[in-house]
């Protein structure tokens, strides 16, 4: 059978192209490889090669010829020991319709395609623990927690070390890694070189071998070196693989400004991470938050961004004294229930808003304080129920304003609730500015507790 | 890319001269010489690669393949002298010119074309591309579109292997153009501190995308380029299947010794442009004919057979009819196994 030789498609968004030159001529024995045509295309003049084996039989398109739609036909090869008369009906010089599948395959793949676009599926939540009646209460600091949840998943499975700077001899830079060595000894408490993209690169490879990487950033701005590979590698790799592997790696250390540390040390990235599919994102709070979810992290198949908080890191809080203390990913606590106004907050926006939520009792305004925990997957459906009770809601963050959680939080709260709102949504954020240095200015850049009460006034119309 | 491509046309004789002069003098004394199984396994092996090259070639032609496809037609010994020295359950990883690479582990391909040409059947589902492909089964890791990513990654892969004691070593494939990436020696550093198992195989292929080696790196002997982490290193004729199996051989065993990574660095050639859309401007085709007619992985091996008259003209082109047969037949897949079905879209982002 002769074989059609096709006006090629030369890059990613040719349609048509020139046909500038022939560099065989009929009757000429063509191996694959050789270089049978020039093409130009709206980028760069290119050269075709022969794929097939034969004698080109017959030239259908001539040289110089403009506009040739990709998969016209362009020439006719002829196999072995065909000759000549194999062209009589195999062919006509009129452009004929591309003979196979291929063309229409591109214009009408399957038939499946015509189904309806799918829906994303609704995020999955499972509730709180049962904390068994009697359980006792242990006072626990933010770090503290931090550290026994990692220990405890390390006893738990071999699979899981923690890795980064500082991490093993030095005792954490912010002692959060505490004692591990000892316990666990240098193969699994792994001090890194300061390079934080090649040792997250190193994280994920490790994980997607299987292991359990806890990878410490010692703050989430030297992350900013790593996240192609937090981003590219660690939360893509599954969709990619078509479900054959992930990333089973957590990626944990402080977030934020802490005190005084300028513009570069000083940055929260929930919107950052929370923004990419493929990745879940926690900002946890309280003591019990830290524990219960770091655990839940550890033991969580997918990529998982854990965004601590310097200042918290003293802060100590109860906890409930269990054995296995495990919190659900993607699940909003209410931590103080009211029926006026909704504020929504995590990480270290709760202290502030904890504060707030006590004076606006006291000036007779109830708040219910809604503490998400987890940015991604967004618990809306506890911000909703309770917006609906309440028609007002008060974002608190200490992110820059623009595309900020908050933002996201305001969108799905006016496309799901609108009904419900009785005053626009307020957020208060960090300032839009690069963090300063100096005291006072650095004061007036993050939110304060009087902004979040002037928020709430003005959403509840209280002078 | 039109603009420069005419600006580098004077500079190309030279540059091309001396190429073929420091290749000469790099090619690794050491070869073992294979026996009348290994030269046919070779040849069998390498022109499945090369087929399947074309005939994606052909495909992306046809407008079957979308996006960006990259070939490997010319670097087949590299992927298939590493296979012959490699065991089970070593892994191998790459960047995104990584057909070549699945086929030399042992990936049907019908998997590969289907996914090259967005199939259900393809190895990711035909989610992933022609550049994200993945198996677990045959310790395939990837696949890799952004350039020098998969060398920290290789070398979690190699942590994982010490950590658990396998003895596996991790192949980590990179190109000339990607040894010029700062995690790679983020990652040269860690691994030799730590004593990774993980061979780095640098395919020196003498051009990233357009730019050639001489004008992307002060220093050109890629070989070298662990000197600074007291890495070992040795330049490899990586057109002579022998050569390479001979390296990797050394290296695999120096890496499950214990004491640590190696780099193989592979002297290879690509035949065609980086991608498909890429013309290939940067060089002259007398180039490029000269490693074809000279120095072709396939050609030397065939040459053998005959010589050695381990095969004759018949029993290769049998072998020829039976890949095309293979490779047919991934491509008629490829062509009618359906797209993902929509559902798909949103399956695999989290487990």
């Amino acid at each position: 059978m002769p074989i059609d030789i096709l006006m090629p498609a030369l890059s990613p968004t040719m349609e048509e192209g020139k046909l500038a030159k022939w560099l065989k001529a009929e009757g000429d024995t063509v191996s694959a490889g050789d270089v049978i045509a020039e093409i130009e295309t709206d980028k760069a003049t290119m050269e075709v090669e022969a794929v097939d084996e034969g004698t080109l039989g017959k030239i259908l398109i001539a040289e110089g010829t403009d506009a040739v739609k990709v998969n016209e036909k362009i020439a006719i090869l002829l196999g072995e020991g065909e000759d000549a008369s194999a062209l009589d009906g195999a062919s006509s010089s009129e452009p004929a319709e591309a003979p196979s599948a291929p063309a229409e395959a591109k214009s009408e793949p399957t038939p499946v395609a015509a189904a309806p676009t799918p829906q994303a599926p609704a995020p999955e939540s499972a509730e709180d623990p049962e904390v068994p009646e009697g359980t006792a209460m242990k006072s626990s600091t933010v770090r503290e927690a931090l550290r026994d949840a990692m220990a405890e998943e390390m006893r738990r499975d071999g699979d899981v070390f923690v890795m980064g700077e500082e991490v093993a001899e030095y005792q954490g830079a912010y002692k959060i890694t505490q004692g591990l060595l000892d316990e666990f000894g240098a193969k699994r408490v792994v001090d890194t070189p300061i390079t934080e993209h090649g040792f997250a690169g190193l994280g994920v490879g490790a994980a997607m071998a299987g292991l359990m990487p806890i990878v410490e950033f010692m703050t989430f701005n030297f992350a900013m070196q790593a996240i192609d590979q937090i981003i590219n590698s660690a939360a893509k790799t599954l969709y990619m693989s078509g479900g054959q592997m992930g990333a089973p790696i957590v990626f944990r250390g402080p977030n934020g400004a802490a005190a005084r540390v300028g513009a570069q040390h000083s940055q929260d990235y929930a919107s950052w991470y929370a923004h990419v599919p493929g990745l879940k994102v926690i900002q946890p709070y309280s003591a019990a938050d830290a524990k219960g979810l770091l655990k839940a992290a550890i033991r969580d198949p997918n990529p998982v961004i854990f965004l601590e908080n310097e200042i918290l890191y003293g802060h100590s809080f109860e906890i409930p004294d269990m054995d296995d203390f495990v919190l659900p990913i993607g699940k909003a606590k209410i931590e103080r229930a009211g029926t006026d106004i909704t504020l929504v907050s995590w990480g270290i926006g709760m202290t502030y808003t904890l504060k707030a939520a006590e004076e606006l009792a006291g000036m007779g305004i109830s708040a219910e304080v809604i503490n998400l925990r987890t940015i991604r997957p967004l618990d809306i459906d506890t911000v909703l129920a309770s917006v609906r009770k309440t028609g007002r809601v008060v974002t608190i963050e200490e992110a820059f304003p623009m595309c900020s959680v908050s933002s996201e939080i305001a969108y799905q709260v006016q496309e799901q609730a609108f009904d419900y709102l009785d005053a626009p949504i307020l957020r208060v954020t960090g300032k839009d500015v690069p963090m300063p240095y100096a005291a006072n200015l650095e004061k007036l850049a993050l939110p304060n507790v009087q902004e979040v009460i002037d928020a709430a006034k003005a959403v509840t119309y209280t002078s | 890319m039109a603009a420069s491509s005419k600006t580098s046309a004077g500079t190309r004789t030279k540059s091309a001269s001396s190429r073929s002069r420091s290749a000469a003098r790099n090619a690794a004394p050491a070869i073992i010489e294979f026996d009348k199984d290994q030269e046919l396994h070779a040849y069998r092996e390498m022109l499945l690669i090369r087929r399947f090259e074309e005939k994606a070639g052909q495909l992306y032609g046809m407008g079957l393949i979308g996006g960006f496809c990259h070939l490997y037609i010319g670097q087949e010994a590299v992927v298939i002298g590493m296979q012959m020295a490699k065991v089970d359950g070593d892994q191998m990883i790459t960047a995104y010119r990584d057909h070549g690479h699945m086929l030399a582990m042992g990936l049907d391909p019908k998997g590969v074309m289907a996914e090259l040409t967005g199939r259900r059947g393809g190895l990711s589902k035909g989610k992933g591309g022609s550049m994200h492909m993945f198996s677990k089964e045959k310790d395939f890791y990837g696949g890799h579109g952004i350039v020098g990513a998969q060398v920290s990654l290789g070398t979690g892969l190699g942590f994982a292997n010490k950590y658990r004691e396998n003895g596996n070593v991790s192949m980590t494939f990179f190109g000339d153009g990607a040894s010029n990436q700062g995690q790679v020696y983020e990652s040269f550093n860690m691994a030799e501190l730590w004593k990774l198992p993980v061979i780095y195989v640098i395919e020196n292929n003498k051009y990233g995308m357009g730019t050639s080696v001489e004008r992307s790196s002060s220093m050109t002997d890629l070989s070298q380029r662990g000197a600074s982490f007291g890495i070992p290193g040795e330049k490899v004729d990586g057109m002579d299947v022998r050569a390479v199996m001979a390296a990797s051989q050394k290296a695999l065993e120096w890496c499950r010794e214990g004491k640590g990574p190696y780099i193989l660095e592979m002297v290879t050639y690509r035949y065609r442009g980086h991608s498909m859309s890429d013309p290939a401007k940067y060089r002259s085709k007398d180039e490029v004919q000269k490693m074809r007619t000279e120095h072709d992985p396939i050609e030397q091996v065939r040459k053998r057979l005959l010589d050695n008259k381990w095969a004759t003209e018949d029993e290769l082109k049998g072998i020829d009819k039976d890949v095309r047969a293979a490779v047919a037949e991934s491509a008629e897949f490829a062509q009618t196994d359906p797209e993902p079905d929509p559902s798909e879209l949103y399956t695999d982002i989290l487990l």
